[in-house]
């Protein structure tokens, strides 16, 4: 338990780093990016889903499963439609 | 086999890191939400290795989750996407809240250590979830978006703070046998997200969502405690802190501390905005309006939340372009809290195929405002007020601005005179170098547009 504490310490100060400097034109994918990261708790979905734990048990981690899968295929495409949008170029002059 | 998975959440974890820091940087961003992406693939195909998973449910979870949320990702309209963000935000904490109880309803029995953990995950999952939802419904004009008070309010709220702690510390001390008490916290962490979202008005919606994503990484971060897994901790840990540097960022760009935008109902009593602004705003109609620009070198759009509820970013480009053809500089000037998201302009512009180097941040137009011949505002209202730089008694005295009043023609598109959020009366339209041009902004740009092309 303690490892993972040390662990979740070491992880506030590296993502205070990563994010710090991001230009604000980028803020909404970034917000939008890690609200897909966050998503990682389908992981504990799965195994909630997985796992032997009677009708209700598993009819929570079914649930778990859908809601958390919305946040990480939702997150990550409506991420990527926005960047897709977001790109470099010149000016585009008509005629 | 267990050796594999633990190297994926390891791989996992690396490319979230990764995928973060290249989506900081506008080269590299597509490609770092790409790295992530696989990151998370690569963790669920590793969770699924697990012995003794039963998977038929699994998938059922799998397709409809993926089912809804590529269908709605599909479809959302740009304009709609700050009310997407918080839903899904919404999702993700419900789903750490369900982790949370079928952890806890699977293994009754748990000591502190897992008490603790399924605690901090259901209260801040339900906070997520329904706090999201209501933001959700502020944005989406479901409820109304103003701040919603009662009386007792802080009192009221407090008080739900000091029960649910009080429940925490009971049931973490005998979780075995506290399962009505857990539903009770479940409960409570409901009402919690709906009574701390409410009083909070829609132009502070910006701090509102990334303060809620902070804490749909923080309700995964203490999932992963609950199943002792890393790569939940790691994951749920980042966006967690990237949630809190936005939501620093939103508060500095409003001038304003976390605990004032949270609690102080801004926006909600009648502002004393100092001495009632004085004289007549002039009103101007697109044919003269297109003689000033048709004029113009230098000239300076300013989004805010109207351009978005217009949809008007599609026909403000194309006056750009006008405006281009006709040998002007465009530009467009974009406050950090302008719209309902964290970099929502940005979003909308780029939709519109704006080129992203003719986007200027506040700080680096202002110094060169007094050059601009035209600064023209569409939808936008506080984030322009100079009254944040002149009246000392209103609410908004401090916070930074794009000085548009410093231009030498303001053109404001406006619907029509009533004040914007806040009632916060803005001196901008007053000003001797000000004119109205009144009308949905959409329309108004259109006029401009056709002015353009006949002219």
């Amino acid at each position: 338990m303690i490892l993972l504490i040390f662990i979740f310490v070491l992880c506030v100060f590296l993502g205070f780093e990563l994010i710090a400097k991001v230009p604000s034109q980028l803020h909404t994918p970034l917000m939008s990016g890690s609200n897909a990261i966050s998503g990682i708790t389908i992981v504990g979905a799965l195994i909630a889903a997985g796992t032997e734990g009677g009708t209700v048990g598993v009819t929570l981690g079914v649930l778990a499963v859908i809601f958390a899968t919305i946040n990480v295929v939702g997150g990550y495409l409506v991420t990527d439609r926005m960047l897709a949008m977001f790109k470099t170029r010149k000016p585009a002059r008509k005629q | 086999m267990t050796l594999l998975i633990e190297w994926s959440y390891i791989v996992a974890a690396v490319l979230f890191i990764l995928g973060l820091k290249l989506l900081g940087k506008q080269a590299t961003a597509r490609h770092g939400n790409l790295l992530s992406a696989v990151g998370m693939l690569i963790a669920i195909v590793g969770t699924l290795l697990v012995r003794g998973l039963h998977y038929q449910w699994i998938m059922l979870g799998l397709v409809i989750g993926s089912v809804i949320g590529a269908v709605a990702a599909q479809r959302v309209k740009m304009t709609a996407m700050p009310e997407m963000v918080a839903l899904f935000n919404g999702a993700g904490g419900l789903a750490s809240l369900l982790v949370g109880w079928v952890e806890y309803h699977n293994h009754r029995t748990p000591d502190l250590s897992a008490a603790i953990p399924i605690y901090l995950a259901v209260l801040i999952g339900g906070v997520t979830l329904t706090g999201s939802v209501i933001a959700y419904a502020k944005l989406a004009e479901k409820v109304q978006s103003r701040p919603v008070l009662f009386s007792f309010q802080r009192a009221v709220n407090l008080g739900l703070v000091l029960l649910v702690l009080l429940a925490g510390v009971i049931f973490c001390e005998r979780p075995a046998s506290s399962y009505p008490l857990f539903l009770v916290i479940v409960a409570l962490s409901f009402v919690l997200g709906v009574l701390g979202v409410i009083p909070i008005g829609g132009a502070d919606m910006p701090v509102v969502i990334a303060l809620l994503n902070s804490y749909s990484g923080l309700a995964a971060a203490a999932a992963g405690f609950i199943i002792q897994n890393t790569v939940l901790i790691v994951a749920g840990c980042l966006v967690g802190a990237s949630g809190v540097i936005l939501t620093q960022i939103m508060c500095k760009a409003m001038n304003r501390s976390i605990f004032n935008v949270l609690f102080a109902g801004f926006g909600s009593t009648t502002a004393a905005s100092g001495e009632a602004v004085t004289g007549e705003a002039k009103a101007i109609a697109a044919e003269s309006a297109y003689y000033v620009l048709e004029a113009a070198t230098q000239v300076v759009f300013v989004p805010g939340y109207g351009m978005a509820v217009a949809q008007a970013q599609h026909v403000l480009r194309e006056l750009a372009d006008l405006l281009e053809e006709n040998g002007a500089e465009v530009r467009y000037a974009i406050h950090p809290v302008a719209g309902r998201m964290p970099g929502h302009m940005n979003v909308l512009l780029a939709e519109a195929d704006v080129p992203y180097e003719q986007l200027v941040e506040m700080d680096a137009i202002n110094p060169a405002m007094p050059t601009m011949d035209v600064a023209i505002v569409v939808g936008a209202n506080d984030v322009v007020n100079p009254a944040a730089r002149e009246v000392p008694a209103s609410p908004i005295y401090g916070m930074p601005i794009i000085n548009v009043d410093q231009a030498r023609t303001v053109f404001v598109l406006k619907r029509s005179m009533a004040s914007g959020f806040a009632g916060i009366e803005n001196p901008l339209f007053f000003k001797p170098n000000t004119r109205m041009l009144f009308g949905d902004a959409k329309t108004s740009l259109q006029a401009l547009v056709s002015e353009f092309k006949s002219g």
